[in-house]
Parts: C-alpha cells; sequence; structure tokens
C-alpha cells in the first residue's frame, strides 16, 4: 500500500476540504465524520488532516484491541494475580520454598526495605517469564549475535550458564539501526588508534579538566551534522536529559509533556521543579488545548503568567514505533510562543533521507526546534548524548549543565567511534556507505512492516519507523513468543507492563541497515509460523490514526512544591 | 404482602399527623418552606464568572511574551571557556598548548594510561565493538558485564554487584529506588547525592558535616516524631546517606559512630565511596576496610569506576537483598544503553591490577602526607581535608567578602601555576543549585605517579605563586 513520495495521497485533499466545511481550517480537526469515511474508503491508509503541513504522506496507524481479546487479556491477568495471592500464601506459611534473598537477621526489625507488596509483580508475574530479559551476549550486538544459553532450575529465580553459545541468532533486538554496531571496519580501527594513544577514562569534568580536544572536535561535528549553531556532548543519553532539562527551566515555568515519553524526560521535568502537564501521545488537540489554556489562564492559584513554557517530545517512541507530528508541533510552538524540546534517541540516524532525523524526515528546517537532544548510542553504535541548538543556548549549558560540572566526560575511543560514523553518515569519509546504509534501512522497514501488516498482525506506529511493535496482548504470548523465537534463533524482545499499557504487551522488533533481505525472510517466516502456534493475527485491517482515539479531556498535572 | 404493610404505615403516618401537637406541625411546614428556599435561591454569589471570549483569550495569547530560552551568558563567566587538553589526560598533560604535571585529574593509580588497561579494552573492541545498542534488558548485557560485576563483588567481599553506565547516575539512581520519606544526610554531600535525593521526594534532613551529635539529634527527633505516629513509623525508611571521602571537604566520615547510630536508631547507612574506593584501605576497598567494618553493616556501597580504576560507569554494591531491587527499579539501569564492554574490560584489568599490587595503596597514602605537609604554612593558603586524602582542597585563608573575587584570585594561582608547569583546577560547583556551597577552592589532586622530586616542585611551586598572587 505503499504511496510514491512524489504523488499525492488520494485520502488528503478530501480531507482538507472537510476541514474547511466545517469552518476548523485552523487546526482543521474532523474527528467522528472524517474517521468512519476514512474506514470506509480506505482501510489501512490515514493521512492526518493538516495535510498542508506535511511534504510526505504521513502514514500512521493503530489499531484498536479486538473486545473479545482484552477481555481474556484481563482474564489472563486476573488469574495470575489469583495464583500469586495464593503462591504467597503458600510461601508465607513455608509450604512452598522462598527463592528471593532475605534481610539479614541483625536487621529483622527495621523498617523493611521496600514494601513487599511492590514485588508482588516481579515475584509472581514477571519472573515466570523472566528467561526472556537480560539475555546475556558474547559477540557484537549486529544483525546477528551470539547469546549465552542459560537454566534455570529454580523457577527462573536464578540462572546457570551452561557454557554453550547460541551462534548466529537474529538480532531484532538491538537499536543498531544504521549497522555500525561493528568489530571491523574504519570506525573500529580509528577507535583502537585513539584507544591506544587517550586510554580509556578521563577521571576529570568537562569544566575542570576533561575537556580534550576530541571533545571539541565531535562537538563541532555534531553541530555541522545537525546543521545547528553549537552542540554539546553528555557521558550518557539517559543523563543528558535528566541532566540538562533542570538547567533549562525552572519553578514557574510550564512543561508540556508527551504521555509516553521516555523516564529520562520524565525524571529531568521532575528534577527540573517546574510544572508539568502531560498531553495525550502524539495528539495534536491535546496538546494546542493545555497551550491554550495555560496562556490564558496563567499559573494555578497564583494567576500569574507561566514564564516560559517548554514541549518535551521523541522523535520516535520507543514503545509505539510512532514517529511525532513535527510540523504540527512546530507550528503550535511558533503560534504559542513556546519552546520546543525534541529528543531524537531513536531517530537520528535512522529516519530522514540524508540521516539527520526526524526534522530531516518532514525537510523542516533545524532552526525551528529549539533543542536538539539525541544519543549516539543508538544509530552511531557509540554511547552518549549530545544537545544542539543556538549558540546562546550552548553556551549557557557550558556554564550550567550538571553534566559539564559534576560529571565525567565521554571516553575517548567511544568519541572517536562518533566521529567516524558521524563522518560516514554525512559522506565525509569520501564513502556513499552511510548513504547506502540509510536507503536500506528504509527499505528494510518498509518491506518487513508492509510482510507483517499482510500477514495479519496488528502493527502498531508508522510505516517508516524502524521500530515495529507487534501486539500480543496476553500475558502468557509475552513468555511464549519470546521463547519460540529464541528456539528458531531469532532474538527478539518482547514488552509488557509496566513498560506498556497493561493489555497493550507487545513484540518489539528494531530494524536495521545491517540486516539482508535472506535475514528478514527468515525472520518473517518464522514470525508467521510462531503467529500461527500462538494465534497472534488479531488484525481486522482497521487501523485507526491516533488522532481518532477516544480522547479525554482530563489531564494530568504535577507540580513539584 | 409488601403493599399492604405498606399501607399500613401509611395509614399510620396521617393518624400521626392528625396526631401531633400544633407547634410541631407549623415548625415542620417552617423547615419544608426553608429547604425548598434553599433548594431554590442562589445562596452564594458566584465570582464574576465572565467566561473570556474567544477574541479575549486570542488577545491573551497574542500579548503573552515567555522569557528568553536561555539568560544570555557573560563573555567572561570563569566557566565558559573550558581549558583544552590535547593529548591523553594523564600524567604529563598538555594543557592550553602548556606541557604540565598533572595534579587535577582523579587518576589516583595511575591506571589511565597503563599499557594493561589498553590492551585489555583493545582486546574487548576487536570483540564486541564500541557500543551496546540496547539496555541490560534488552540484548544490552554482555558476558563482560556480568565479569565485571562478579569481580567487583569479590573484591568488595560482598553478595552482589551492580553496574552502571555512568558514574554520576549511580547514587543518584540508587537512592530513588528505595528512599521515599525520611532522609538524613550529611550537608557537604556531594551534587550526585543531592540530585539523587531529589529524585526521590524524600523528606531530607541535614546534619552538619561531619558532625555526629547533630546526627544524633536529627535521629532523635525523628524517634519522637515515630512515637507520635507509630502507624507512619511502621512505614518510613530511614536512610542515612553519607560519602566515604568527601569530594568537597577532602574529609574522612566517621563511619564506626555511624553504624552504631545505625543499629541505635535502626536507620539504613547508604555510602558513596567515588573517591575512597581503591584509596583507602590496606587492598584499597574504602573506608569499611580503613576503619576495619564489616561490609555487611553497611546497607549500600556505591562508587564510581572513573577515579581510580579510570574507566567509566559507576556501580552499587551490597547484599543481594538490597541490591537485587535495583535491577527493575534503578531508573539509570533500567532505562539506559548499558556500559560500552571495552570500558568495563579496562575496569576489570584495573581491579587486576590492584589485586596483584596492593603495596600501591600504601605508595599513594605516602605521597597525600608528603605534600599536605609540604604545603602546611603558605601565607595566604589554608590545606582543607585529611592528610590520607589524595583530593584535598586549598582554600583562602581570609576571604575577600565577595566570592567572585575569591575565584578570580584562585583562578590566577592556578593559571599562574600552569605557566610554570603544574596542572592544577579550581573546583567548580554550580553555585545556584548547590544545597551547601563550598567556599571556593582549588583541589589538588595525588598520583602515584609524581614523584617526590615532582611533590616538591608543585608545593614549592604553589607556595611561591600564592605568594605573589596574594600579597
Amino acid at each position: 500500500m505503499r504511496t510514491e513520495p512524489g504523488g499525492c495521497c488520494c485520502r488528503r485533499p478530501v480531507r482538507a476540504n472537510d476541514c474547511v466545511a466545517n469552518g476548523e481550517v485552523r487546526n482543521g480537526y474532523v474527528r467522528s465524520s472524517a474517521a468512519s469515511a476514512a474506514a470506509a474508503a480506505s482501510q489501512i491508509h490515514h493521512v492526518t488532516q493538516n495535510g498542508g503541513l506535511y511534504k510526505r504522506p504521513f502514514n500512521e496507524g493503530f489499531e484498536e484491541t479486538p473486545m473479545l481479546v482484552a477481555v481474556l487479556t484481563y482474564v489472563g491477568y486476573g488469574v495470575l494475580t489469583l495464583f500469586g495471592y495464593l503462591r504467597d500464601f503458600l510461601r508465607h506459611w513455608r509450604i512452598e520454598k522462598c527463592h528471593h534473598a532475605t534481610e539479614r537477621e541483625e536487621q529483622k526489625d527495621f523498617v523493611s526495605l521496600y514494601q513487599d507488596f511492590e514485588n508482588f509483580y516481579t515475584r509472581n508475574l514477571y519472573m515466570r517469564i523472566r528467561d526472556n530479559w537480560n539475555r546475556p551476549i558474547c559477540s557484537v550486538p549486529g544483525a546477528r549475535v551470539d547469546i549465552m544459553e542459560r537454566q534455570s532450575h529454580d523457577y527462573n529465580w536464578s540462572f546457570k550458564y551452561t557454557g554453550n553459545v547460541i551462534k548466529d541468532v537474529i538480532n531484532m533486538g538491538s537499536y543498531n539501526y544504521l549497522g555500525f554496531a561493528r568489530n571491523t571496519g574504519p570506525c573500529q580501527e580509528a577507535a583502537a588508534k585513539v584507544l591506544e594513544e587517550y586510554g580509556v577514562g578521563v577521571c576529570s569534568t568537562r569544566q575542570e579538566i576533561g575537556n580534550l580536544d576530541k571533545h571539541e572536535e565531535l562537538e563541532k561535528l555534531v553541530a555541522s551534522f545537525l546543521g545547528v549553531e553549537a552542540a554539546m556532548t553528555y557521558g550518557m543519553g539517559f543523563a543528558t536529559n535528566s541532566m540538562n532539562i533542570p538547567a533549562l527551566v525552572s519553578k514557574g515555568c510550564l512543561i508540556l509533556s508527551d504521555e509516553l515519553n521516555h523516564a529520562s524526560l520524565v525524571l529531568g521535568a521532575r528534577l527540573s521543579g517546574a510544572t508539568i502537564r502531560v498531553f495525550k501521545h502524539n495528539n495534536m488537540q491535546s496538546l494546542e488545548k493545555l497551550l491554550k489554556d495555560a496562556i490564558v489562564y496563567g499559573q494555578p492559584r497564583t494567576r500569574r503568567p507561566w514564564k516560559k513554557i517548554l514541549i518535551l517530545v521523541e522523535g520516535i517512541y520507543s514503545m509505539e514505533g510512532s514517529i511525532v507530528r513535527l510540523p504540527e508541533v512546530i507550528a503550535l510552538k511558533k503560534k504559542y510562543k513556546a519552546y520546543l524540546y525534541l529528543d531524537e534517541a531513536h531517530s537520528i540516524g535512522a529516519l530522514g533521507p540524508t540521516g539527520r532525523g526526524v526534522v530531516d524526515y518532514f525537510g523542516l528546517d533545524p532552526e525551528d526546534v529549539d533543542i536538539m537532544m539525541g544519543t549516539f548510542t543508538k544509530s552511531f553504535g557509540a554511547s552518549g548524548g549530545y544537545i544542539g541548538g543556538k549558540k546562546e543556548l550552548i553556551d549557557y549549558l557550558r556554564t550550567h549543565s550538571h553534566s559539564a560540572v559534576y560529571a565525567t566526560s565521554l571516553s575517548p575511543p567511544v568519541v572517536e567511534q562518533i566521529i567516524t560514523s558521524m563522518k560516514c553518515i554525512m559522506g565525509q569519509d569520501g564513502t556513499t556507505l552511510g548513504k547506502e546504509c540509510i536507503q536500506q534501512l528504509a527499505e528494510n522497514v518498509r518491506y518487513f512492516r508492509r510482510r507483517l501488516k499482510n500477514m495479519g498482525f496488528i502493527i502498531y506506529g508508522n510505516e517508516d519507523s524502524p521500530v515495529v511493535p507487534l501486539m500480543l496482548y496476553m500475558p502468557a504470548k509475552i513468555g511464549a513468543f519470546g521463547r519460540e523465537m529464541l528456539k528458531r534463533n531469532i532474538g527478539v524482545v518482547v514488552v509488557g507492563f509496566p513498560a506498556t499499557p497493561i493489555i497493550e504487551s507487545r513484540a518489539r522488533f528494531c530494524l536495521s541497515a545491517a540486516h539482508t533481505k535472506e535475514m528478514l525472510d527468515t525472520a518473517l517466516k518464522e514470525i508467521d509460523e510462531v503467529g500461527d502456534l500462538l494465534h497472534l493475527k488479531y488484525s481486522r485491517h482497521r487501523s485507526v490514526p491516533l488522532l481518532d482515539r477516544p480522547f479525554d479531556e482530563t489531564t494530568y498535572e504535577e507540580t513539584e512544591d | 404482602m409488601a403493599t399492604v404493610a405498606e399501607q399500613w404505615v401509611l395509614v399510620e403516618m396521617v393518624q400521626a399527623l392528625y396526631e401531633a401537637p400544633a407547634y410541631h406541625l407549623i415548625l415542620e411546614g417552617i423547615l419544608i418552606l426553608w429547604i425548598i428556599r434553599l433548594l431554590f435561591s442562589k445562596t452564594y454569589k458566584l465570582q464574576e464568572r465572565s467566561d473570556l471570549t474567544v477574541k479575549e483569550k486570542e488577545e491573551l495569547i497574542e500579548e503573552w511574551q515567555p522569557e528568553p530560552l536561555v539568560p544570555p551568558v557573560s563573555k567572561d563567566h570563569p566557566a565558559l571557556n573550558y581549558n583544552i587538553v590535547s593529548g591523553p589526560p594523564s600524567h604529563n598533560i598538555v594543557v592550553n598548548g602548556k606541557e604540565c604535571i598533572n595534579f587535577a585529574s582523579f587518576n589516583f593509580l595511575g591506571l589511565l594510561d597503563n599499557p594493561r588497561l589498553k590492551a585489555a579494552a583493545l582486546a574487548s573492541l576487536k570483540k564486541y565493538g564500541v557500543g551496546t545498542c540496547g539496555p541490560r534488558g534488552f540484548y544490552g548485557t554482555f558476558d563482560v558485564h556480568l565479569d565485571l560485576e562478579d569481580r567487583l563483588a569479590k573484591f568488595m567481599k560482598t553478595e552482589e554487584a551492580i553496574i552502571y553506565s555512568y558514574g554520576f547516575a549511580t547514587i543518584a539512581s540508587a537512592i530513588p529506588a528505595y528512599s521515599k520519606r525520611g532522609d538524613i544526610v550529611d550537608k557537604a554531600a556531594c551534587f550526585a547525592i543531592q540530585k539523587g535525593l531529589q529524585a526521590s521526594r524524600s523528606d531530607i534532613k541535614l546534619f552538619n558535616h561531619n558532625d555526629m551529635d547533630d546526627l544524633q539529634r536529627l535521629l532523635k527527633e525523628q524517634e519522637i516524631e515515630d512515637q507520635k505516629n507509630p502507624r507512619k513509623a511502621r512505614v518510613t525508611r530511614r536512610f542515612i546517606v553519607v560519602e566515604g571521602l568527601y569530594m568537597n571537604t577532602g574529609t574522612i566520615c566517621p563511619l564506626p559512630e555511624l553504624v552504631k547510630l545505625k543499629y541505635r536508631y535502626k536507620a539504613r547507612i547508604f555510602l558513596e565511596e567515588s573517591l575512597s574506593f581503591g584509596v583507602l584501605g590496606e587492598h584499597g576497598r574504602g573506608v569499611t576496610e580503613h576503619f576495619g567494618i564489616d561490609i555487611d553493616d553497611i546497607d549500600l556501597i556505591s562508587a564510581n569506576m572513573e577515579n581510580s580504576l579510570a574507566s567509566i560507569g559507576g556501580f552499587c554494591c551490597g547484599r543481594s537483598f538490597v541490591i537485587d531491587h535495583q535491577r527493575l527499579s534503578g531508573q539509570g539501569y533500567c532505562f539506559s544503553a548499558s556500559l560500552p564492554p571495552l570500558l568495563a574490560a579496562a575496569a576489570i584489568e584495573a581491579l587486576n591490577i590492584m589485586e596483584e599490587n596492593p603495596g600501591i595503596f600504601a605508595v599513594l597514602k605516602e605521597k597525600c602526607k608528603r605534600i599536605h605537609k609540604a604545603l602546611q604554612g603558605i601565607s595566604g593558603l589554608k590545606v582543607v581535608g585529611e592528610s590520607i586524602s589524595p583530593a584535598f582542597h586549598l582554600q583562602l585563608e581570609e576571604s575577600t567578602g565577595c566570592r567572585e573575587r575569591d575565584v578570580k584570585l584562585l583562578q590566577e594561582i592556578v593559571t599562574q601555576c600552569m605557566d610554570r608547569g603544574i596542572a592544577l583546577t579550581l573546583a567548580r560547583y554550580l553555585e545556584k543549585e548547590e544545597k551547601y556551597l563550598p567556599p571556593p577552592s582549588i583541589r589538588v589532586v595525588v598520583t602515584v605517579e609524581q614523584t617526590e622530586e615532582e611533590l616538591e616542585k608543585a608545593a614549592t611551586t604553589i607556595s611561591k605563586v600564592a605568594q605573589t598572587v596574594l600579597l
């Protein structure tokens, strides 16, 4: 169902007309009528209403959970919970053996370190399928990966390594989007050279005496890669968010955050002391309402106007596979004079014709995003994070970022890996390798997503997103899917509550430019088989764009006092 | 049956009405009228709820001007222009083009350019590449990580260890994994601890730095509060968060007293050992070994691998009961990409070296004492910190009364020392963010690589420069 990039999608003009007819020209959302019309006209195809802002078709859909599946999933959790209570009861009376670590005798009368109830879920649900996570690997996390075989003789409470290695498992789990996780080639050679010259550590912070010439070189390169005035880099992606947001906003400021934002953004927002309001995932209507109310009504109680408003969004949402509606966000941000913080952890390198991330994907101007944040962990096969933006912003961060003052700077060989891989993407290494990788990834994504959809699985997210969530729903299927796939030599990531809403457990595939067509075909064949085995083909081919999902106006607010 | 009974009740009611005294009926009548009045009248005036019209709202939106995203930074901000180090930041360092002996990096054991570390990291690089491309949960756990956790636990003689990919994130994630309320923290605690506490949203009480009487006072206060509200006390966890060797003061925490207090008041101890790990104690196990305290008496020890081990990352260790909880609750552990394997391999090799040369710690201690002694009695500067601490501070004996001017003076000393081949640094803080801002100081770091002559040279240079700048 792929539309030609140059061609115009059939739905778009129709929708636009609808909007005008309804008099909602400004934000142009028509919900009920357009949704049903769309469902009737085309079943999978969806383009947003604000068509004018998009230079390319934006096909993003989320098929609703079938009612029966939802009910059965709840029943599943109900049974698990009942059994959990029963087993806790048995453990309490020492009928069943306790495997978990216990407090030492001397400290038994202390207030317990964590609520026993907190661990109910871990003990009774997670422990049953714990073997699907933390699988240790012993090779490059490339397209194929070696996994250490492990066994458990006590129902996953502990693992023993058999010493065997499961060789050449197709890796659908690592965030190796552009295939730079390699142990040979120019990146590795350059990193090795720097390693021998510099060593691995730095032993100081940027502001003290840990600012190496390599760091300066990297920051200049990052700035030119992003097309911004200046950039700064940090030693850890998670900390880039959690340690820099507090430097930018404070009490009296408002943060508008997408409900599915990553934990690091949430932590950063909380540490900042600003008021946080959450808008529905990728829902521009919800965002606009919050923006409007915020400016009109000001701060709660004091009614003073907000000092500044910061919108926090991600490029690609790693659990939903959706891409932020950036053209609309930018339009709103300009209209309401808010600032935009864009976290490109998953999208940098992985999206856009030149790999510059979501801004490039939509053909927008990087100047319109106030704070461009991203990580080097994924597409660049390294570690750490960056922030890019105007020179004033970076100057301020250089003097006020928590990370620059208190945390050790990036390790030199890691810096070199970033520099060489980034130059490769930019084509500065004199080859077209980077460009080919970007194209290969885009092709892989379209192909893989289309095939899965045709098989009848419920797949979330945008058709261009390299993160592909496949819905499993029922708790028992989380474990079953992960194990069956590993049996067939394919490593996948499965996720359930609390990383997802309770009924929306899913498997997640991360595509890579390193995956060959044969690998994808093998994986697809096995997924197809396991899908039949576990009855996972729920789709009725009625996907709805997120916009048309039920939208209630209650918002969740958080204020730090 | 039911209808009959109901009828009977009705008849009885009517009868009762007849029999009731007149005043009763009047009173009830008034009450009924009152209720009707209450129902139909506006008893309170709604505030002038003139909802804003669309136009007014638009005007308000038009009118609103946000503050700039960031305030402008003045060109001469002391922290704006970083020192640029060309080449490795090891014993001999080139800062801003000047060759110096390094007295600023926390490379205590001189492992930064150790060929064995480099070889181990290189082997790992050739096997695994650089990045891990995933968090620990999702194919980001490498065999090297498991080895390193195992080795750290064995080295520290604890049941379990857990590694983080960033030193700062270690304690900052570990604290909120447990603490919900009722924390008691040393006032001089470093910034990572402060952030961790803030993230945990605990009730925080600060006690004066290393002042055990003050701590006891707070614990007693808490005890009295608990007795008042035993129900709340049963779920209020109490933590004493301290550093082994304080980054900001160069002092050692009085651990034996802390342990005594811990058992008396049933509070748990979290110990941050970034500076003391690989420094104090006969085998470099930190303050617990220094004081000869059973490591099991400390609930959680956290340290980074960015100082003595000359790698990157951090770890927590302790009993499995405590540590295991972080594997699902430590945010920096769950939600962050794991440590690049080459850094883990380097850390393992560093542990090997530490285990093979336990004499190294005594050498370091000797050097600390030497320079400490040599720096005493410089006019205008005072040495702050324990004599066995490899990182200590030089503060102005008498402040000029203005922080900015103090910083400028100290910066001048640092710059002139650098011109004479001694690399030092000011201790940097975010002045507005610190809970308890230490006075400005120069931080001096001792490493095992510094020879006696170099230590002498450093001391004389500092003293000479200080005299020219301060007098």
